[in-house]
């Protein structure tokens, strides 16, 4: 057998800020020209050793390291951070914040400049590796005229241009739509089988991750490694559950019906599993879960008629957007990024002025009303809490909106306590900000708009980068508000879990046109939606039809109903 | 995309082709040229230029309008400032005192107080156009190679590239949180009383700061990744070389400077006195 790449042997590692270490007796090889994807809950560690490898840790993070390790065989303390750079390659999970150069050219080339390479050659590599990864067109485009996928191209080529042996990406689906985030995993799997690179890919949207083969899935939780095993085998144990990993839809819809998930069935691709031996037990399954009758909610709130805008003459970003929502629903508005969904948010809440057409609430129409008035009726919650709040304490930030308001301070302590008991967070009310988690921030931003007893409320993104555990928190938190106060919640998101699991209908934009508004059973089991909104057919989808279940649209409902049943029952 | 306010735009005119370090050197020795001489003729042949150069580099009113409004603001300021202070600089200066009108007190309006403060707006309005000029025809990253290539540390350099990166991301997080903190009712519009605007302010730049400073740790981070820091020098992929213009431009600077300054210096002071 082949040397191992990158070797741990007994290592741990402890931030110097903290108590405990992040990292605690690891021992892992990697062999040279594999794949490998490394899972793992927020919190885990995984990034901590993904950081090892690259060498932020201990360059950049510092802290103590105890036991051995290696990259090539030799020792990261004696490379160094440059040293380490020049084996291995970074793409960071945020697109944009990692694009350095002025240009897309310039980007690509900042590794070879800080080598002192000279032009001519420079120019000659760049251009090569652009072609590689296919933005040779984009060159002399700043990153502002990019889109997520394009800017994430660019940082691959950026870190293939040095000629690394190993290929490092941190959550590269985080900021992706599922139909760009298919094609990244698509032209990883090219860059790794071109090259002969040795690939490492964090994430922890596994399904999304397997949609092109690795040979090992490393599962991490606190701070240690649970798993190294073959997809195949991992996928037949429980141990994602028990580390809140969520694991691919139409394996929860095996287990659902009572499967019992076997390695060699090949259960990490829907599209190549042998399902003879489940077939049987999912019709089964399928004919036995029955739907309760739903009640109608119809009493119209918010209109949107004929809606045209664009920023510039002749370049129309949305053109004739036309829907309803009704009172209490939870709706999603997806399509793929850059499709005008935010654009449409700013509409509603004025930020911006339509062309032409109309917003009516409650019957009435808001052109005339500024931001604030419609801030009262229509709160918004921006996707990054960091960018929301801008007082230290939690109180004080949950009262603001009504302090501004000149509210009385009897009337606003009364109302934060209130809102603040809504949303769990009566406990903490006296704490600082800074001390809270993500999620938890996330929850004051809600309350702070909450506060302001809007009707509607719009949520930018309300997951993006979070794992199944806070999504869950945060979504189980959403939905709970809805059924029991009755707001009316609208969500902007391109997770299509979020869509399936907790929305009652989907409206989908796509090129600035209003391409569906529909169940999201239905718009996720339509491939022809999906392809033109980014979106990705879901694998339930696979599984039905494979099963030689007709209705794929029905077996999704009865998939999300039962999943949500089990949730209630754990919840009590 | 819209025009942002005084940044780089690609453009296809000579000075836009023309090097980093020779807008760099221009720039410099003919601000300082028009700092030192007060000889009015020498100023304005200098302002024609100025005035050509800014055209021929196509500039837009929206790109540099409002921050020219804003020097215009000061300029006023400065001038009328010098007027109250010193009312008589200008006879100082050339030696004689003819009072147009008696205003108030010890204030007299003299032509030759009169002929120095014009000679002071015409300096700022040499220069003005030229620091348009070089802001917005000279490519940030080509400009960071330029001061590495006269012997300023690449860290220099590229502070001030990076940082031009980031303006727009930063200008569209402003954007993106002041409307939804006026979505909570925190009112920034022309509505709201001056104090008010003031302290609603802070509620737009503590979330900005703080979002910018996660931004700042995500390039140091990935800068680090890919080797930056890692040698002395560094080559940079869209330095240009001098080309013939270049050298055409450094020595016409170089001899209309040095002219300049003879003239100016000729008759023994840095004034040109009309009123001998």
């Amino acid at each position: 057998m082949a040397e191992p790449v990158i070797e741990f042997h007994d290592f741990s590692f402890k931030y110097r800020a903290q108590t405990e270490p992040t990292l605690k007796h690891i021992n892992l090889n990697i062999f040279p020209g594999e794949k490998i994807l490394i899972i793992g809950p927020s919190g885990s560690g995984k990034s901590t050793l993904a950081h090892c490898i690259n060498g932020l840790v201990p360059f950049a993070f510092s802290g103590e390291i105890t036991g051995t390790y290696r990259i090539h065989g030799q020792d990261p303390a004696e490379l160094g951070i440059f040293g380490l750079n020049k084996m291995v390659g970074t793409v960071l999970q945020d697109t944009d914040g990692q694009f350095i150069g002025l240009t897309v050219a310039e980007d690509i080339a900042f590794a070879l400049e800080n080598d002192r390479v000279e032009q001519a050659e420079m120019i000659r590599r760049v251009e090569e590796v652009a072609d590689q990864v296919d933005v040779r067109s984009l060159l002399h485009h700043a990153p502002g005229e990019l889109s997520g996928g394009q800017k994430q191209r660019v940082s691959m080529a950026g870190v293939m241009v040095d000629n690394v042996g190993i290929l490092l990406f941190d959550e590269p689906l985080a900021n992706l739509d599922p139909a760009t985030g298919k094609k990244a995993i698509d032209l990883i799997d090219h860059i790794q089988k071109d090259r002969g690179a040795t690939v490492l890919i964090i994430e922890h949207r596994l399904e999304d991750a397997l949609y092109r083969e690795v040979d090992r899935i490393i599962l991490v939780g606190d701070g240690q490694i649970v798993a190294d095993k073959k997809p195949e085998d991992l996928l037949s144990t429980n141990l994602l559950a028990e580390q809140g990993i969520r694991e691919p839809l139409y394996l929860s819809a095996l287990r659902h019906a009572g499967c019992e998930i076997r390695p060699e069935t090949h259960p990490e691709n829907i599209g190549k599993m042998d399902l003879a031996p489940y077939q049987e037990a999912v019709r089964k399954w399928f004919n036995e879960v029955e739907l309760p009758v739903v009640e109608v909610k119809k009493k119209a709130e918010l209109e949107v008629m004929d809606l045209d805008f664009s920023y510039l003459a002749g370049c129309p970003v949305l053109e004739k957007i036309r829907f309803r929502i009704n009172k209490g629903e939870m709706i999603s508005i997806v399509g793929k990024n850059g499709a005008g969904k935010s654009t449409l948010a700013s509409l509603i809440c004025g930020f911006m002025q339509p062309d032409r057409g109309t917003i009516q609430l409650n019957g009435s129409d808001i052109a005339q009303q500024s931001i604030k008035e419609r801030g009262e009726k229509i709160g918004f919650v921006m996707q990054n809490p960091n960018q929301m709040i801008s007082k230290s304490m939690i109180y004080d930030e949950v009262a603001l909106g009504l302090q501004v308001r000149g509210t009385t301070e009897d009337e606003v302590q009364e109302r934060v306590f209130r809102t603040l008991k809504t949303c769990g967070l009566y406990a903490f009310r006296n704490w600082p900000i800074s001390a809270l988690s993500f999620g938890q921030k996330k929850r004051v931003t809600i309350a702070s708009i909450l506060v302001l007893e809007p009707e509607i409320l719009i949520l930018d993104e309300p997951t993006a980068g979070q794992d199944y555990r806070h999504y869950t928190e945060i979504m189980e938190f959403l939905k709970k508000l809805n059924e029991e106060s009755g707001i009316t919640i609208l969500m902007i998101t391109h997770d299509m879990h979020l869509m399936l699991e907790y929305t009652d209908r989907a409206i989908v934009i796509a090129d600035g046109h209003l391409l569906a508004d529909d169940t999201p059973a239905n718009v996720l089991t339509n491939e022809k939606i999906a392809n033109l909104a980014y979106l990705k057919k879901t694998s339930l989808y696979d599984l039905a039809r494979r099963c030689g279940i007709a209705d794929t649209s029905e077996f999704v409902n009865r998939f999300i109903y039962f999943e949500r049943q089990i949730r209630t029952l754990e919840a009590e | 995309m819209s025009s942002r306010v005084l940044s780089y735009e690609e453009k296809d005119t000579w000075i836009h082709r023309l090097s980093g370090v020779t807008k760099l050197i221009f720039f410099l020795l003919w601000s300082i040229t028009s700092m030192i001489s007060y000889d009015t003729r020498v100023l304005l042949v200098m302002l024609t230029c100025s005035i050509i150069i800014l055209r021929a580099s196509k500039t837009k009113w929206k790109q540099v309008g409002t921050v020219f409004k804003f020097i215009m603001l000061f300029l006023s300021i400065n001038i009328i400032a010098i007027f109250l202070f010193a009312p008589y600089q200008g006879t100082k200066i050339y030696g004689t005192q003819t009072i147009i009108i008696h205003l108030i007190g010890q204030y007299s309006l003299t032509w030759e107080q009169l002929f120095y403060e014009m000679n002071i707006i015409i300096k700022y309005l040499t220069v003005i156009p030229a620091v348009f000029m070089f802001i917005v025809a000279t490519n940030p990253s080509e400009f960071a190679a330029s001061l590495n290539r006269i012997g300023v540390s690449y860290y220099v350099g590229y502070s001030v590239a990076i940082a031009l990166r980031y303006i727009p991301d930063v200008q569209d997080d402003y954007a993106k949180i002041k409307h939804a903190q006026e979505a909570r009712g925190i009112e920034m519009s022309g509505k709201a009383k001056f104090m008010d605007r003031i302290r609603s302010t802070s509620a737009i730049i503590f979330p900005l700061v703080f979002s910018s400073m996660d931004r700042i740790d995500v390039v140091s981070n990935a800068m680090q990744l890919r080797g930056f820091g890692k040698y002395k020098k560094r080559t940079w992929y869209s330095g240009k070389k001098l080309g013939r213009n270049d050298y055409l431009v450094l020595a016409f600077t170089l001899v209309f400077c040095t002219a300049a300054l003879i003239i100016t210096f000729r008759n023994g002071s840095r004034f040109y006195n009309p009123f001998h």
